[in-house]
Order: structure tokens, then sequence, then C-alpha cells
């Protein structure tokens, strides 16, 4: 059969094409981080640390594996959390570097490893110590002065854990953990949280120099303004945005970004919320597409009836 | 004035036929528009070219009641009120892209067919020349219509593209800011490109598709094995009855028959690219919103464009400019690069086979290269292939005399 040979030459040129420019091309362009499922053991930060910070981290993540290790009483991490609440109070209040976020969903959106090394030395945790000369410096770092028992850190996060895991919501996980340096006005948030309807323009004004206000402390402590994440979903490579979350370091050397520790429920909650406002239109091809395939299914092979009984006594 | 029949039922046929010339009509476009029986379903890809300007056409008319063409507001139009607000937004949307991506698969099919089976030659210089006419049009149009939703990639690509027009050495910055309507892309950049896209190609290109179909009727369409047989003879027979003696059949309904066929398999790859694999077609820099004070990593224009865009890359900045300038060109003068009369499928020429397949092989690789980051081996392999391409209108020259010798010595 002529036809099916030259439709095989088609083809294949077309699909080869298709793999040098895409497949191809993007593995050449985007260098490869491998992903580490969302355990945080501190491999990546080791390995990337410069020669005398080596040993600290080291020692750090060793610790924190230590730490890990001991059974919380989370009964008794309840008085010790009472340090935390003092800032994450949900007041909405910028204390120095961003807004604190509450924690009511910590034990379910974010690694237990992750968080004991953040109460241990949040600028370590979160990678971002290249930042500081002293980490207790840190926004968070005087959490080092007042928790600062190997039993205490395994207290309250075994307290977190167990009392602040309740259910959570895509939103909500992401508002807690990207919310306060990210704004997304698809969804309308920004840094201090849902913009509400005002009656008044002058109320919209002094809300908006709020959000001003707000945003220039993002960009003084992080130095620019974070990128606004309506669309990031579309934007970046899964392998991108997921590396990105688990080690910021490891695809932005050097950026201020802090590593934000979700465990692997908390990112999936997370990226169902980027893809609902980036992607909104993802259920809805599901649905459609089977139908419309279906029509031209149909289609051709009526297509092709009518062309065989056009075609009848030509050859 | 003809006579007009009092009693014939108006919009009727009789009354109609009076009127518009409509039995004439459909026997010149229809029914006794002859086209060669010996063909193969390359033959439908015209057709299927039609098609897919229609539902771009279609397609872009829904998103033209959306956009917005602002540089503040054009991204969120596309991206925000388009894809989240308006029903089946999104739908339109990826078929407008994918069928922007897919029109120039089947350009290309259609361009190399035409190559490929010699149907440029004698008679028929006008409908390559018409051809050529479109696939720039398109060129055109597809830029134009990459800058609308002002992300990154339009930003920089439309930066680097019309920058070309600085022209090297000769540092003609007034013409690439006369071309800009600003130092930089911007709001009066936006809103020339948007009309261009939306009506001054878009009428250029309808002009051209019913010049490229005018050029079509004299010389026929050319047929699997190049013949070049008596079409009254082939015609009169097919009208007597003879349809499987006669070499010929009518366009509608026999050859459409075929033509829709065609289309509905090929709207089935379409619509699957739509629904479930769109991301080619969208690139995901473009998602970033336009922004003059950060350059992404890789620019790079949309894979149609590629390989002529290799060809400007590993030269340097003037040579590059002439090397591109003469690969734009290049493709026009086929018709008059070709020397010999042979009009056969290229399987029946063998060095002229040799040399389809090798260009090919060129427009492949320096597509490829194109997209790949510029160093290392990537370099040397776009210099070799570029310096490839343009020897292989010289070879072409070469070959076709050389047929054209042997044929008279035979």
């Amino acid at each position: 059969m002529r036809e099916l040979k030259i439709l095989a030459v088609v083809t294949f040129f077309s699909l080869l094409i298709y793999i040098l420019v895409e497949p191809f091309a993007h593995s050449q362009m985007h260098k490869h981080v491998e992903g580490h499922n969302f355990v945080y053991t501190g491999e990546a930060d080791i390995a990337q640390a410069s020669k005398e910070k080596k040993e600290v981290k080291e020692k750090f993540w060793s610790d924190v594996k230590k730490i890990a290790a001991l059974k919380g009483d989370a009964t008794a991490g309840e008085a010790v959390f009472a340090n935390c609440v003092a800032c994450h109070n949900g007041a909405n209040v910028n204390m120095g570097g961003v807004i604190p976020p509450v924690l009511d969903n910590a034990g379910s959106i974010y690694d237990k490893n992750y968080l004991i090394a953040l109460i241990k030395d949040p600028a370590m945790a979160s990678n971002v110590d290249h930042k500081y000369a002293d980490t207790s410096t840190h926004p968070m770092g005087s959490i080092k002065y007042t928790v600062n028992t190997d039993a205490d850190i395994a207290n309250v996060v075994a307290y977190m854990l167990k009392e602040k895991s309740g259910e959570v919501t895509p939103k909500e996980a992401y508002e807690q953990a990207c919310a306060r340096c990210h704004a997304m006005r698809y969804a309308n948030l920004t840094q201090i949280g849902e913009t509400p309807k005002f009656k008044h323009e002058k109320d919209a004004l002094a809300h908006k120099i709020k959000v001003i206000e707000e945003q220039d402390a993002v960009k003084k402590y992080m130095g620019k303004l974070p990128p606004d994440l309506s669309m990031i979903i579309r934007a970046r490579g899964e392998n991108f945005l997921e590396t990105l979350v688990e080690n910021p370091q490891s695809q932005l050397p050097g950026t201020s970004m802090p590593r934000v520790g979700l465990s692997k429920d908390g990112y999936e909650k997370v990226k169902a919320y980027l893809t609902a406002i980036g992607d909104p239109s993802k259920p809805e091809r599901e649905r459609l597409g089977p139908w419309v395939l279906g029509f031209f299914i149909i289609f051709s092979i009526l297509a092709f009836l009518w062309k065989k009984e056009k075609w009848r006594g030509h050859h | 004035m003809a006579k007009f029949d009092e009693n014939a039922k108006p919009f009727g046929n009789k009354w109609l036929d009076e009127r518009i010339g409509l039995n004439t009509l459909k026997r010149v476009l229809q029914t006794e528009y002859w086209i060669p029986k010996d063909i193969n379903f390359l033959w439908a890809m015209g057709m299927v070219l039609a098609a897919t300007f229609g539902i771009l056409l279609v397609s872009g008319i829904f998103l033209l009641m959306h956009y917005k063409p602002d540089a503040n507001l054009a991204f969120d139009s596309v991206n925000y009120t388009i894809m989240t607000e308006v029903g089946y937004g999104w739908l339109w949307r990826h078929i407008h892209g994918v069928g922007a991506s897919l029109v120039f698969l089947i350009i290309y099919i259609h361009m190399f067919t035409g190559i490929y089976y010699g149907s440029y030659k004698r008679g028929r210089e006008l409908i390559w020349l018409s051809g050529m006419g479109l696939f720039v049009a398109f060129s055109a149009e597809a830029f134009s219509g990459y800058m609308l939703p002002w992300g990154q990639m339009s930003y920089w690509a439309g930066m680097v593209i019309t920058n070309l027009f600085s022209l090297g050495s000769l540092e003609a910055y007034g013409l690439v800011e006369w071309i800009r309507g600003d130092y930089v892309p911007g709001d009066a950049y936006l809103m020339r490109f948007f009309m261009l896209h939306v009506l001054l190609i878009p009428l250029v290109i309808i002009g051209l598709i019913v010049l490229h179909f005018g050029t079509l009727r004299l010389p026929h369409v050319n047929n699997q094995e190049g013949e070049d047989f008596d079409y009254e003879e082939a015609a009169k027979l097919y009208k007597e009855g003879k349809v499987k003696e006669s070499k010929v059949i009518p366009f509608s309904p026999v050859f459409l028959s075929k033509d829709i066929f065609v289309m509905g398999i090929y709207f089935i790859l379409f619509f699957y690219l739509v629904f479930y694999h769109f991301n080619f077609a969208m690139d995901p820099v473009n998602f970033d919103p336009a922004d003059g004070l950060k350059t992404p990593a890789h620019i790079y224009p949309e894979w149609y464009f590629l390989w002529s865009y290799e060809i400007l890359r590993p030269f340097n900045k003037d040579i590059g400019l002439i090397a591109f300038g003469i690969a734009q060109a290049a493709l026009f003068f086929l018709p008059f690069i070709d020397r010999s009369p042979v009009v056969a499928p290229a399987h029946k020429r063998p060095l002229f086979n040799i040399w389809f397949w090798a260009l090919v092989v060129i427009m492949i690789a320096l597509t490829a290269l194109g997209k790949l980051p510029p160093e290392g081996i990537y370099n040397d392999l776009g210099l070799f292939f570029a310096v490839a391409f343009l020897l292989m209108g010289p070879l072409l020259v070469w070959i076709t005399i050389k047929e054209k010798n042997e044929m008279k010595g035979a």
C-alpha cells in the first residue's frame, strides 16, 4: 500500500522533529535536578555547601536526625507551643521578615524533619544561611534561645503533628506555605490575604496602601518582590517546581527564597491549588475531550464510506 | 438585458442560474474542475490547509471578542479573562495555538510534496510562487500573533526579530524604532502587531489563497507520476461514463470525498493535541508576563522558524544576516534554479532524489539546532548545516543541468 508507506514516512519525520525540538531540546536547556520525595535530610545542603560551611551543616543535620529519633511528648509540647503563638498569632502583622504564618495545619503540610530543623535554626533549615553572618539574626532566629533543648523541640513538633494536623484544603495549604511572599492576582490574593470587596473607593485605596506597605517590607527582606504565582503552574515544568519547593537553591543558586519544607502531601495540596488557578480548564478538557474525538472518529468512518461510494468503479 | 423567466421560483435553481450563472459556477468550480486520478493523500493537504485556516479564523474571531491590545492588560486578558471567565475560552485559545503550529506542519508537508513531485516546473511556476507568498504571509501572521499574549517570549522574540532590521553594521536603529513605534517593544508596538494580525495580514492571506487556487486551474494539478496527458480527452471519457478509463476525476464530489476523509483523520490528531497535548504549541516561558528588565535564559522562536533562525546564528552579525536573507528568498526561486524539464517523482530522478532527502535532513537538523543552546558541538553542527543549506541551491543547478543534458543525450 503506497499510501500507508507515504503516511509512515510523513509520520516518522514529524515525530522526529517533535522529539528533537521538544523533549530533547528542553532536556539540553534545563539542568535536571534530582528530587528527594519531600524528605529533608540536608543531603543536598551539605553537598552544595562551601568548604568552611560543610562541617557545620553536617553537624546540624545529624543533630536533626537525632532529635527526630526522640519520642516527643505532645502534651508537654503544648506548653512549648505557647512560644510559637507569640508571633504565629494570625494577626497579619509583619515581624521584620514576612507575616508569620498561622500554624493551624503545620502538622499536615510540613515535614517532621523540617519542622525540627526549623526550630533548631530557621536559616539553616530553610537553606538561606548564606544571607546571615549570624543565623540568630534571621527574623525567626531567636527561637534558638527560647526553644533550646532537644526534648522541647521533639515535644513541640510532636504536638504540631498531633494537634495541628487537621484536614487542610488546597487553598489553605497554599496560603500557609506560599502566600506571605507571593501574590496571586487571579485568585484575588495579596501578601496580606484575600482582597475584600469595598463599598467606597477610599477604603479600597486604603487597603491598597496596606498591600503596598507589606510588599515593600517583603521586598526589603527578600531583595525583590517574589513573583505572582497565578500562572506559575504553566510557566514552569513539573520537575522545576517540585525541586524548587524542596530546595530553592538547587534551581536558583543564591536565591533568597527559603525552603518551605512541605511534605509530599503538603506539596500535592499546593500544586492542586496552583493548578486550579493557573490551569482551571483541566477538568473540562478531560470531560469534553473524548466527545470531540469520538465525533471525529465517527466523522472519519462516515467520510471513508462516502469516499468509497464516490470512487466506486474508478479503478 | 438577458432574459429572465417570469415563472422561475425565487431562489430556485433556474432563478439563480439566470442571475448568477449557478450552473456555470457549479461546472467550473466542481463537476468539471478536473483533477488527475493518480494521486495519494498528500494531494489532500491543500484542502486540509484551507480547513485549518478556517478553524484559525473562527477561533481567532472568538478570541478577538475578549482580547485587549494594551501592554498592561493583554497578558491578563488572555490568561485570565479568556482562560477562566469566558465560556470555552480555553478551548478557542488551545485550538488557535495548536492550529497555528499544525498549519505550519501541513504547509511544510505541502511544500515538500511539491518539491518531491516537481510540481513547480514549467507552467506551474505561479502555483509555487503564490504558495511561497502564502508561506511568508502565514509566517508574518504567526509572528504577529505570537506577540499578542505579551508574555516573556512575545516580548523578547519581538525584541530580537525587530533588532534584525538594524541590518547589522549598517546600524539602522532609526528603522528599528520606526517599526516598533518606540525604543523598545511597548504599547505602540503591541497595537500595530495586533492590527497586522487581525486585519491586514488575514486580508493578504485570503487574497493569496484565491490567487493560489486560480493558478492551479490552467496548468492543472500534478499527478503521482508527473504524467502530462490530454485533459480534454480524459474529461470527455469521464463525461461519457468511462470513469475507469479516464485519467481524471471531478473536484466535487469525487476528489472532495477523499479530501474530507483525510480531513477527518487530521482532525482526530488535531483535537487529540488540543485536548491532551497542547503544551508543545504554548511555550512555558510565555506564561511569565513580559518584563523588559529580565531577559529569559533561552530565547528561541516557535519550531517552524527554527531552521531559518539557525542559519542566522552561527555566523557573525553581517554574514549571518546575508545568509538569513538568502535562506528566506531561496525557496522562491526554486522553479528557476531547477533547470531540468523532467516532471517526475524524486525516486525516478536518482541525483535529485539524493538532493531532496539531503534537503529534508538539513532542514530538520537546522530546526533541532535552532532550539539547542549555541554551545560546543551544537555551534559547529549549526555552522555545518547552515553552510550545507546554502550550498543546496548551486548544487541543484548543477544536478538539474546534468539531468537535462542526459535527457538530450538519450
